[in-house]
């Protein structure tokens, strides 16, 4: 069971569920924790490499890298998200649409 | 043992990865993300990166799930009633989601990856602080000012305007 | 004079009365005393080219002077018209007959048409009527003869109706020229003929054709008959005679010209021209409506009391004499004829004007509108107050009556020997010389009964009598140039001998053979009229002294009376006095069925074919543009067009709804498109 397959297909399952998180969510920050599920199924994906290739790390450098980008993006986006809900009084982005026609 | 360890953290990270996707409750969608972001962790163990590991709970659980339930918590409107978390657009999300898993499942399948072998390390953390200050010194520097920016950013979206 | 010199002169005589036309009619109100003195001049100078051209012919006195010019008009291929000029001693002598007669109408105009509102258009229509005239008599082939043939009858309709404001006188010249052309269509058809069958207009080509055999037999004679009805037609013959009486509404002097002495000429000079091509058929054709007429007219004649009636009539009757002549074969007979009753007949016009201008004097200084001045019962004894109108009217009067000593007597005794030596070649045609005869017997009574009534007894109305006087010069000086003309001396020069017609003009004027083979030749012709000469003359003497002896009788003696015999014969007396009713029968029998026919045909065209047919078109096409229309805007417009626009608009705003402002739904659109992109590169 531990071969490289299986790690890949929990990443794509776990990229499938995060994806399906940002796209229907309506709630701000549930759209942003499905951006994380995303972000850490690139990350499995990356160590499996890692370990299946060679043991090379550069691929858990890699995932490191990863962890501190999804880290002060998920900082500023909660910034942007309370500065919504401070304006509109809504966490709800949908309503947040003042560009549409 | 080791595929019934193996197995239960498989399942833990994808039924926790379910319940946050699905779940109503926004707060229970963070509980479940804990949970997830440790069957991860396990996964990661699993793969022999140990190191990995410990960022992965430090970092993601002890700083990003709780910057996000502080988030929850800040936005939650205690007099609003209840309305549904979840959008209209659930059915085509669903099915385009299962379309995007149906052709990388295939295309995982069907491709014939190169692998090499490896031993396992005695420990990791050695090798990858070796790495981040020789072969990726600069994407490490950069990080960091990265952070820094973040942060600045942060405070200032966060700031009373008053 | 040469040939080109003759053609010179001819080219002048018949164009210059042509210009003064043209300047008359374009300038002629604002020359002074409008314009006649520009006529006068053109017609005078004509004279003296025609007088220069008579001088020549008798010079050179050759009968057998012929000299012809031509030019080619159009040239279409195997089918050419030429026109020209044909010049020989007939024509010389007509070209003077027309000039003199012409000048004597312009002279005679100046004073009778005194005052005129119209005054230079009557002397332009003159000139063009000189111009047609000379036109027809210059011809050498039958297109352009018939060409002025028609210019003559529309200068005739022109003059009749210059006092256009009296209904009589329009309706008289719109029935002369009508009558005109129904005689021309005889002659189209005989022209049609004799161009199919010889395939040339010119008359020396045409004669040399009938010689040769190639018009022949009936045909021939149909084309004879054919062209001698535009003689029947111009000339006044019966049947379509009705029109010259009428003609005399008029001026008088036009009378003079055109009804007397030219334009009716025309006729007989057109069958003096083609008798050589005339059958015996046609020939006894022509001498059978020449005689018949000659009489016919004269039986009217001597009831008439309307003094121009009685001259219009015996124009009719003398002309028919002319006609018998050409019949019966002695064509220079009748020709001789035409020249001297121009010249006495064209005074016994002029008389009559100076008679009748006398008269409306009178009249005006009344104030007297209703007496006619016209009729001669409202005349008598004018022989004191108009003595060179009597002397030169009982000149004239004796010359057509065929006294001797006078022209008339000469012309008219040789058309009568003419008759009497065709009768005895062919006695079964015994009634043309009893047609002949009677005729001078009728016309000799009625001439003189008009001189008596006018000039001798007592005057019928007194206080009108009162105002007559003579006519000033220019209307006495052609009377006395005219009536010296009609005396005999003037062409049996050099000889003096008045029994006989021998003279310049007879040497000059020799009569051509016919060409159609089997005619009597000339030579046998003259020979018979030789012959029967003495018993001519002893009788046209007996009857004319006979004639004359009736009329003094019932008119100055008053021992047979008028009105006695007039009462006894009152069928007799009506027919003649209403000239046979020829006109109320022609209006009942051909003019009203054929308006009906008219009127029917009319209301096919207008009620039926205008309304429903054209009007049907306009219908329909006003129909097309409706549905066109509508297809256009309803369909088109805005079903289409509009309708596109419109379908754009919805599409728009369709399309918009797309861009929601959710962040999701974008992303959801970007995920389709790249599984859209993975199944294409899938496959």
């Amino acid at each position: 069971m531990d071969n490289l397959q299986t790690y890949l297909y929990i990443s794509a399952i776990l990229f499938s569920l995060g994806l399906y998180g940002v796209i229907t969510r309506r709630n701000g920050i549930a759209v942003l924790m499905g951006v994380e599920l995303i972000l850490n199924s690139a990350n499995i994906n990356f160590v499996a490499f890692a370990r299946f290739g060679g043991m090379n790390f550069s691929g858990q450098v890699f995932a490191l890298f990863v962890i501190i980008m999804a880290a002060a993006e998920a900082a500023v986006a909660l910034a942007i998200i309370i500065n919504v809900f401070n304006n509109l009084d809504t966490v709800n982005i949908d309503d947040a649409r003042e560009l549409k026609l | 043992m080791d595929n019934f360890a193996f197995g239960l953290i498989i399942a833990i990270t994808l039924g926790s990865a379910l319940m946050v996707v699905v779940s109503k409750q926004l707060l229970y969608s963070a509980i479940a993300l804990l949970f997830t972001l440790f069957g991860v962790a396990g996964l990661y163990i699993f793969m022999w990166a140990d190191f990995m590991a410990g960022v992965q709970v430090v970092v993601y659980i002890g700083g990003i799930l709780v910057l996000l339930i502080f988030g929850i918590m800040l936005t939650n409107k205690i007099s609003s009633v209840n309305i549904s978390h979840t959008s209209l657009q659930r059915g085509i999300g669903a099915v385009v989601t299962l379309g995007v898993l149906g052709f990388l499942i295939p295309m995982i399948k069907n491709t014939s990856w190169m692998q090499v072998a490896s031993i396992e390390p005695n420990q990791t953390a050695e090798s990858i602080g070796r790495l981040l200050m020789m072969d990726f010194l600069l994407p490490f520097e950069v990080a960091s000012l990265l952070l820094l920016g973040a942060l600045i950013g942060a405070a200032m979206l966060s700031r009373n305007t008053n | 004079m040469t040939g080109d010199m003759l053609i010179n002169y001819a080219l002048g005589i018949l164009f210059l009365p042509l210009v003064s036309f043209i300047i008359l009619i374009f300038l002629g109100k604002r020359l002074p005393r409008q314009g006649d003195i520009v006529a006068i001049g053109t017609i005078v100078f004509t004279l003296i080219l025609s007088l220069a051209m008579f001088g020549s012919m008798l010079l050179s006195h050759d009968p057998l002077f012929n000299h012809e010019a031509s030019f080619t008009w159009m040239d279409l291929g195997d089918f050419k018209i030429e026109l020209g000029f044909l010049i020989d001693n007939i024509t010389i002598i007509m070209l003077l007959v027309v000039s003199l007669i012409s000048t004597m109408t312009h002279i005679f105009s100046t004073k009778y048409m005194e005052g005129d509102i119209r005054y230079s258009r009557y002397y332009a229509y003159l000139g063009l009527f000189t111009f047609s005239m000379n036109g027809i008599v210059l011809a050498n082939n039958l297109v352009s003869l018939y060409i002025f043939w028609e210019l003559v009858g529309v200068s005739s309709y022109l003059l009749i109706g210059h006092w256009f404001e009296k209904d009589s006188a329009a309706d008289a010249s719109k029935k002369a020229f009508l009558t005109n052309r129904v005689g021309d269509i005889g002659f189209f058809i005989g022209l049609m003929i004799v161009f199919t069958a010889l395939g040339t207009f010119n008359y020396a080509e045409v004669f040399e054709g009938v010689a040769k055999g190639a018009l022949s037999g009936t045909l021939l004679t149909f084309a004879g008959i054919g062209l001698f009805m535009g003689a029947v037609g111009k000339s006044s013959q019966f049947p379509l005679h009705i029109w010259l009486p009428d003609a005399m509404e008029g001026p008088t002097p036009v009378s003079a010209l055109m009804h007397a002495a030219t334009m009716v000429a025309a006729g007989v000079y057109l069958s003096v021209r083609l008798f050589p091509l005339f059958t015996p058929d046609a020939l006894l054709f022509i001498a059978y409506t020449g005689g018949f007429t000659a009489i016919f007219a004269a039986t009217i004649a001597i009831t008439q009391n309307d003094i121009k009636k009685v001259l219009a009539y015996s124009t009719v009757s003398q002309l028919g004499y002319m006609i018998l002549a050409v019949g019966t074969g002695a064509y220079v007979a009748g020709f001789f004829h035409l020249v001297t009753h121009a010249m006495f007949k064209a005074c016994l016009f002029y008389g009559s004007g100076s008679v009748i201008h006398a008269m409306h004097h009178s009249l005006h200084n009344l104030k007297d509108h209703d007496t006619d001045p016209q009729d001669m019962r409202n005349m008598g004894g004018f022989k004191s107050k108009m003595p060179i109108t009597y002397w030169t009217m009982l000149i004239a009067t004796l010359a057509i009556s065929g006294v001797p000593l006078f022209s008339g007597f000469l012309s008219k005794d040789a058309v009568l020997a003419g008759t009497l030596s065709f009768a005895s070649h062919h006695p079964q045609h015994f009634l043309l010389p009893v047609f002949g005869f009677s005729a001078a017997l009728i016309t000799a009574f009625y001439m003189f009964r008009l001189i008596f009534m006018t000039f001798h007894n007592k005057p019928k109305l007194p206080n009108v009598y009162k105002d007559i006087h003579e006519s000033p010069k220019p209307m006495v000086f052609p009377l006395i140039l005219l009536s010296s003309l009609s005396v005999f001396i003037f062409y049996t020069l050099p000889y003096f001998n008045p029994l006989s017609d021998h003279g310049w003009f007879m040497e000059l004027i020799k009569a051509k053979d016919s060409m159609v083979p089997g005619n009597p030749s000339a030579h046998y012709i003259a020979e018979g009229m030789h012959h029967s000469h003495n018993l001519t003359m002893i009788l046209s003497i007996l009857v004319a002294s006979l004639g004359i002896l009736l009329s003094w009788a019932v008119y100055i003696k008053n021992s047979i009376s008028a009105d006695d015999w007039s009462k006894k014969l009152s069928i007799y007396y009506n027919l003649s006095l209403n000239k046979y009713y020829f006109d109320e029968n022609y209006n009942k029998y051909l003019y009203q069925p054929f308006l009906r026919l008219s009127n029917r045909v009319s209301y096919i065209d207008w009620d039926l074919y205008d309304k429903y047919f054209i009007n049907g078109f306009g219908h329909i096409t006003k129909w097309l543009s409706m549905i066109s229309g509508r297809t256009d805007y309803d369909g088109l417009d805005q079903t289409i067009i509009d309708g596109l626009g419109r379908s754009m608009g919805k599409a728009g705003s369709s399309l918009k709804e797309i861009q929601t402002g959710r962040l999701q739904n974008y992303m959801l659109f970007a995920l389709f498109g790249v599984i859209i992109i993975i199944i294409f590169q899938s496959f």
